[in-house]
């Protein structure tokens, strides 16, 4: 079960609290679960779950590697370890530990990746993972999330814990816009329809959800009235509530924080051009590196706006 | 230690050599050498020392194998299927689609191995993530991981190894089967060791340990009893070993992967059971 935040306004809170926020209820609870960090638990404030349950936080320093490892062979003795590093390290440098150590060897571990896409802003492209959930993708049987506010993030993270794959799941640190009020709920695998609409479906997660909605307040101002999808799983794909919407509204739009040739876009295109073809439009990033620069100015350079939605969405329906 | 049951272990670890040629025979080819040279490592582990329950693999208070080098499969399988894990016979079908045996270790596959292995360094931070694991949990027992010094390129290899040390696993042995040589030539041609590989793994918190013949199960078990006594720290056992050791074609090359023709494995064969019955017949 869900609530609609009324405003979207932005959180008083820090996104990243509602990871520890939910570490700490589950750890009070489960002896099993652990967090491992290579020396970025400061950045999520993860320092409090070091502080209430020291025997059961480790930091492996600089060394995501080998942090992945270790969880592995944590979970063989039967703990739920998480791991958290920035979203770069936490998947392309690690890609073969978390294929063959985790995925393959099927060790249900929680990899959590934060500063998302261009949320990562002035930590510029070295820090800044446009293609971390694209790579998770190729992963079979892992489960892929990109939530989009401290009380999905919360939800998500509880959610996690109980999973029998791997998980990797985004963190956004900062504070940004409440799309739900706190105490929802979400189910790994269903997407949330967030509003009814008939003429175009708008799916987007992560920071997008916010600029989703807002587009489809642009648009309804030109008598527009779009359907708004936050797919907060990207693996395994609500295809369910994506056929149904799609079979409405005949044209969409996906709007990702991330690499659309490897993203939420793409895997949706590969469902729809099997079950439901539709003229599609890609926002999110196109083929390019990341950059220093605000996150506003970022949305702006990657043509990621409300405004750009929008006038994809026009496209779209000008195809059907 | 006592002679007779020295003399149970030599026979173990060449019982061992001989299942391992077979092994491999079913194929045609594999990685012959690597295999060979912890032969007698896994005689006195699987042997002597390791607590387990072949009818129960995944018993919890087991103590655990990681095998990091995971290439040497043929030597595990051998070893479990003399420790009764299964048939013996049922691992003479190398790489066969149908078969539980591939020639890297493979945990999804084959009743007793513990980790999936092939991508060198990752065993290692499994071993080290089951220590501490089962530290955490107050279980006694023990892990070992079986590394090679090719492996021992990997980054990965010193960053468990730090994190081992950093949080005082004593109860994770290691070794390094020190052959001396990786695929493309000897570690010294291919990428040299420094100071050595014991020196690296003292200067990073282990406990090291040479074994100056890694291929005498007297010297490796006298190694592992010592480990046993170690406090705070992890320890590394490094066995000088020969790779291909036993077989006469395959210690002569040194090589890392074999293939040989059906007649060559027929007279490969004949030597293992041939040195096998006649080392039987000599401890009698």
């Amino acid at each position: 079960m869900f609530r609609l935040a009324n405003r979207h306004d932005v959180d008083s809170r820090a996104n990243r609290d509602a990871y520890s926020d939910a570490m700490l209820e589950m750890m009070r609870n489960d002896e099993r679960i652990v967090h491992i960090d290579c020396d970025l638990a400061w950045c999520i404030n993860a320092t409090r779950i070091q502080k209430e349950f020291p025997e059961r936080f480790f930091n492996a320093g600089i060394a995501e590697a080998n942090a992945v490892g270790v969880a592995c062979g944590l979970e063989a003795t039967g703990m739920i370890p998480f791991v958290h590093s920035f979203g770069v390290f936490a998947s392309r440098r690690v890609f073969d530990q978390v294929f063959l150590s985790a995925g393959y060897s099927e060790r249900a571990i929680h990899i959590i990746g934060s500063d998302p896409g261009i949320t990562a802003s002035f930590n510029g492209p070295t820090h800044m993972p446009l293609e971390d959930c694209g790579l998770y993708l190729n992963v079979p049987n892992a489960i892929v999330m990109d939530p989009c506010d401290y009380a999905q993030t919360y939800a998500l993270t509880r959610r996690s814990a109980a999973e029998k794959s791997l998980t990797y799941m985004r963190l956004i640190r900062r504070t940004f816009r409440t799309i739900y009020e706190d105490g929802s709920d979400f189910e790994i695998g269903k997407g949330v329809l967030l509003r009814e609409g008939k003429d175009v479906t708008i799916i987007a997660s992560g920071v997008m959800v916010y600029n989703a909605i807002k587009a489809a307040e642009l648009l309804e101002k030109q008598g527009i009235n779009a359907e708004v999808i936050d797919m907060h799983t990207w693996k395994p794909l609500d295809e369910e509530l994506l056929i149904r919407s799609v079979g409405k509204t005949g044209a969409i739009v996906t709007a990702e924080n991330h690499e659309v040739n490897t993203g939420l876009g793409s895997a949706i295109a590969n469902v729809l051009a099997a079950r439901h073809p539709v003229p599609q439009e890609f926002i999110g990033i196109h083929n390019r590196y990341g950059m220093v620069a605000s996150q506003d100015y970022l949305e702006r350079e990657f043509e990621m706006t409300p405004e750009n939605i929008a006038e994809a969405a026009i496209r779209a329906i000008g195809r059907k | 230690m006592h002679m007779e049951n020295l003399n149970r272990l030599r026979l173990l670890a060449c019982e061992i050599r001989m299942e391992t040629m077979k092994i491999i025979a079913s194929k045609g080819n594999g990685h012959v050498g690597g295999s060979l040279s912890i032969a007698d490592v896994l005689a006195v582990l699987y042997g002597e020392v390791m607590k387990y329950d072949p009818q129960d693999p995944n018993w919890k208070e087991r103590d655990w194998l990681v095998l990091s080098k995971g290439h040497a499969g043929p030597a595990l399988y051998a070893a479990l299927g003399i420790a009764g894990f299964y048939p013996r016979e049922a691992a003479y079908h190398l790489n066969e689609a149908e078969s539980d045996f591939p020639s890297h270790a493979d945990h999804n596959r084959t009743r007793g191995v513990d980790f999936t292995t092939g991508s060198l360094g990752q065993g290692m931070s499994e071993a080290v993530g089951v220590a501490l694991g089962n530290k955490m949990q107050g279980i006694d027992s023990h892990v070992f991981v079986i590394c090679g010094d090719g492996e021992c390129d990997e980054g990965q290899i010193w960053e468990a190894a730090q994190f081992a040390a950093h949080n005082h696993l004593d109860n994770l042995i290691g070794f390094v089967d020190s052959n001396g040589r990786q695929l493309d030539g000897t570690i010294d041609e291919v990428m040299s060791h420094g100071k050595g590989i014991g020196a690296k793994f003292d200067a990073f918190g282990w406990e090291v340990i040479e074994v100056i013949d890694g291929n005498d199960v007297e010297q490796i078990l006298e190694a592992v009893r010592k480990a046993f006594t170690v406090n705070g720290k992890p320890t590394m056992i490094i066995l000088n070993t020969v790779k291909g050791k036993g077989i006469d074609f395959a210690e002569t090359s040194g090589e890392h992967s074999s293939t040989l023709n059906s007649q060559q494995w027929a007279e490969v064969l004949e030597e293992a059971e041939r040195k096998y019955a006649e080392l039987r017949e000599a401890l009698q």
